[in-house]
C-alpha cells in the first residue's frame, strides 16, 4: 500500500493504496466519482478522460500514485455553483450525445481544446478530439457543440455580464435558476432547461 | 485490465533513481509518462516487481539552448516539445514529428525519452531524432554517463543502447536553424500508428537544395537514414520532377515489416512517394 494525497474536483483526499491502481478506478470505486467512466481499457477511447493538473490524460492510463501531489478534475467538477459548464449546456442543447457514453471524455477533452485555442475551426475540432470515440453520433452534433460553447466562452470573457459563463448570481439556489420549468429536483439546473434564454450567449443559439 | 502487484518507488533524484535501478535490477522496470508501459503491464505482457517512477525526477524535465545545441530532458513530455518555440525554430523536424502522435491527452503524458527507449519501430520519434544527427545521453552506475549518436542508439526492435542498469537522460539536437521541416505519415484512419512515415529537413538556397537530411518511419527494426536520397538531393531544385527522381531510391537499404496494412513492396513504394511530399514540402515548394 502506498499512500497518496490529492486534491480531486477541489476536495482533498488522502488515501493507502496498491500501487497498481488506475487512476480511473481510484476515482470510481474509492472515491465514487462514477461520473468518468471506462469505455475501452485500451488507451484509445478516451471515454475515461480528466484534467491532471489542468490538462487533459487518459485516466485508464495513469497509475493514481502518479496523481500523488496533483490535483484532478473530472466531469463532475466542471459545473459550479449549481450552473452547468458551457461545455456542458452546449452539448445539451446541440444534442451531442445519444447514448451518452463517451459524453464525459469528450466535454474534458473539448474544455482542455478550448485552453490552447478558443476559437478552434471546424479542423482544428475534429484533430483535437482525435483520442475521444463516439458510436453514436457521427462527431457532428459535437463538432457544433464545441463550436457554440466556444462562442459562448468568447462572450462569457469578452462582455461577462451579459453571458451566462458563470451566470447564475452567486450562491443561486438549484432550482429556481432552471428558469423554463422542466428540471427535476434532483436534476442539475439547466440540465432540463433546452434553451435557457440569458444564460446561453448568441453563439449557442445560432 | 489491471496491472499484475508490484513495489513503487518515485525517487525525487537522478542519483537516487539510478540506485533503485541497481538494487531492483532486473526485476524493475522504469516508469517515464507511462503510455506505452501501463499498456503492457495491464495486458500483462511484462509483470516487474518493482515500478520506479521517474515523474518526480525534474532534472530530467526541460528543454534548454546550449549555444550550436538544443538538450531536451530525457522526461521532457510530448505537449511540452509542441510549446516549445526554440524546437520549432531550431528543431522544426522533432516538433512536426510530435505533432502526430497518437492524441492530445497522450501527448500531456508521454516523453520524448520514453518513446526513444521504448523504440517501437513505428513510433514517430525516432527517424526525426536520427534525421537530426542527434546525440543521446545516458548515465549509468556511479555517475558515469556517455554519449551515443542516435546511429548507434537503435539496435533492433524495442532494444537501445541503453542498458539495463541505466537511464537515458538527455536528447542533444544539434540546431538546423532555418532549415524546412516536414513529417509525412501515412495512416488509414485518424488516431493510428504510421504504415509508413518519412522525416525530411531542407536547406534550401535560393530555389535549389543545399543539404538535405531524411528519416524513415516503420520501414525496418529500427528507423533507418535514406543516404542515398539525401546525396541526390544535394544540389537539385526544389522543383516536382529533380526531387521525384532523387527520392526514387527512397527504399534502398531497408527491410520493412509486412502486416495487414500492407506487405513490404507496398511500403517500399509508399516510402519513395512519401519521401517526394516530405522534402518538396520541407523545401517549401
Ligand atoms: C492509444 C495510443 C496511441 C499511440 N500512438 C502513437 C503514435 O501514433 N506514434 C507514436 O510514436 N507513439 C504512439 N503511442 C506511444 C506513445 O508515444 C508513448 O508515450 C511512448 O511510446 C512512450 O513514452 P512514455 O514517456 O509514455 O514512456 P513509458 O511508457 O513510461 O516507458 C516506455 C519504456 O521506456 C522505458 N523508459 C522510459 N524512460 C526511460 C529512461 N529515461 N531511461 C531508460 N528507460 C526508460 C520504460 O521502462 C519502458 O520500457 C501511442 C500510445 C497509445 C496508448
Ligand atoms: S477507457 Fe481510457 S481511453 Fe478508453
Ligand atoms: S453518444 Fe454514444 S458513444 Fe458517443
Amino acid at each position: 500500500m502506498t499512500r497518496i494525497t490529492v486534491t480531486v474536483d477541489g476536495v482533498e483526499y488522502s488515501d493507502d493504496i496498491e500501487p497498481r491502481t488506475l487512476l480511473v478506478y481510484y476515482l470510481r470505486q474509492n472515491l465514487g466519482k462514477t461520473g468518468t467512466v471506462v469505455g475501452c481499457d485500451t488507451s484509445n477511447c478516451g471515454a475515461c478522460t480528466v484534467h491532471l493538473d489542468g490538462r487533459s490524460v487518459k485516466s485508464c492510463n495513469v497509475l493514481a500514485v502518479q496523481a500523488d501531489g496533483h490535483e484532478v478534475t473530472t466531469i463532475e467538477g466542471l459545473a459550479a455553483d449549481g450552473q452547468l459548464h458551457p461545455m456542458q449546456q452546449a452539448f445539451h442543447e446541440s444534442h451531442a450525445l445519444q447514448c451518452g457514453y463517451c459524453t464525459p471524455g469528450m466535454i474534458m477533452q473539448a474544455c482542455d481544446l478550448l485552453k490552447d485555442n478558443p476559437d478552434p475551426s471546424e479542423q482544428e475540432i475534429r484533430e483535437g478530439l482525435e483520442g475521444n470515440l463516439c458510436r453514436c453520433t457521427g462527431y457532428h452534433n459535437i463538432v457544433r457543440a464545441v463550436q457554440h460553447a466556444a462562442a459562448a466562452m468568447r462572450q462569457g470573457t469578452e462582455a461577462p455580464a451579459d453571458s451566462a459563463v458563470p451566470a447564475a448570481g452567486p450562491g443561486a439556489p438549484e432550482p429556481a435558476t432552471a428558469g423554463v420549468g422542466a428540471a427535476g429536483p434532483e436534476m442539475p439546473p439547466g440540465e432540463g432547461a433546452p434553451v435557457s434564454a440569458g444564460s446561453t450567449g448568441e453563439g449557442v443559439t445560432a | 485490465m489491471i496491472p499484475a502487484s508490484f513495489d513503487y518507488v518515485a525517487p525525487q533524484s537522478l542519483t537516487d533513481a539510478l540506485a533503485a535501478l541497481a538494487e531492483h535490477g532486473d526485476d524493475a522496470k522504469v516508469l517515464a509518462g507511462g503510455q506505452s508501459l501501463l499498456p503492457i503491464l495491464r495486458m500483462r505482457l511484462n509483470a516487474p516487481s518493482v515500478v520506479i517512477d521517474l515523474g518526480k525526477v525534474t532534472e530530467l524535465q526541460g528543454i534548454s539552448d546550449e549555444g550550436d545545441h538544443l538538450v531536451i530532458g530525457a522526461m521532457t513530455t510530448y505537449a511540452a516539445v509542441l510549446a516549445s518555440e526554440a524546437v520549432s525554430t531550431h528543431a522544426a523536424l522533432l516538433s512536426k514529428a510530435v505533432a502526430t502522435v497518437a492524441d492530445p491527452q497522450i501527448r500531456h503524458r508521454g516523453t520524448v525519452g520514453g518513446a526513444l527507449v521504448h523504440a517501437d519501430p513505428a513510433g514517430d520519434v525516432g527517424a526525426p531524432v536520427l534525421a537530426l544527427d542527434a546525440e543521446l545521453v545516458i548515465a549509468g552506475q556511479g555517475g558515469a554517463t556517455r554519449t551515443v549518436p542516435a546511429a548507434d542508439f537503435f539496435e533492433d526492435l524495442f532494444t537501445t543502447a541503453v542498458g539495463e542498469d541505466e537511464l537515458l537522460t538527455q536528447i542533444r539536437i544539434p540546431k538546423h536553424t532555418g532549415w524546412g521541416a516536414h513529417y509525412e505519415k501515412f495512416v488509414r484512419v485518424s488516431h493510428q500508428w504510421s504504415i509508413v512515415a518519412v522525416a525530411a529537413t531542407v536547406r534550401a538556397e535560393g530555389g535549389s537544395i543545399a543539404e538535405a537530411r531524411v528519416g524513415l518511419t516503420n520501414m525496418g527494426s529500427t528507423p533507418l537514414r535514406a543516404t542515398a536520397v539525401e546525396q541526390a538531393l544535394v544540389g537539385q531544385s526544389a522543383t516536382e520532377e529533380a526531387v521525384r527522381q532523387a527520392c526514387a531510391r527512397a527504399a534502398d537499404g531497408t527491410n520493412p515489416p509486412s502486416d495487414l496494412n500492407g506487405d513490404a513492396d507496398y511500403r517500399r513504394h509508399l516510402a519513395s512517394v512519401l519521401t517526394r511530399r516530405a522534402v518538396l514540402a520541407a523545401a517549401g515548394a
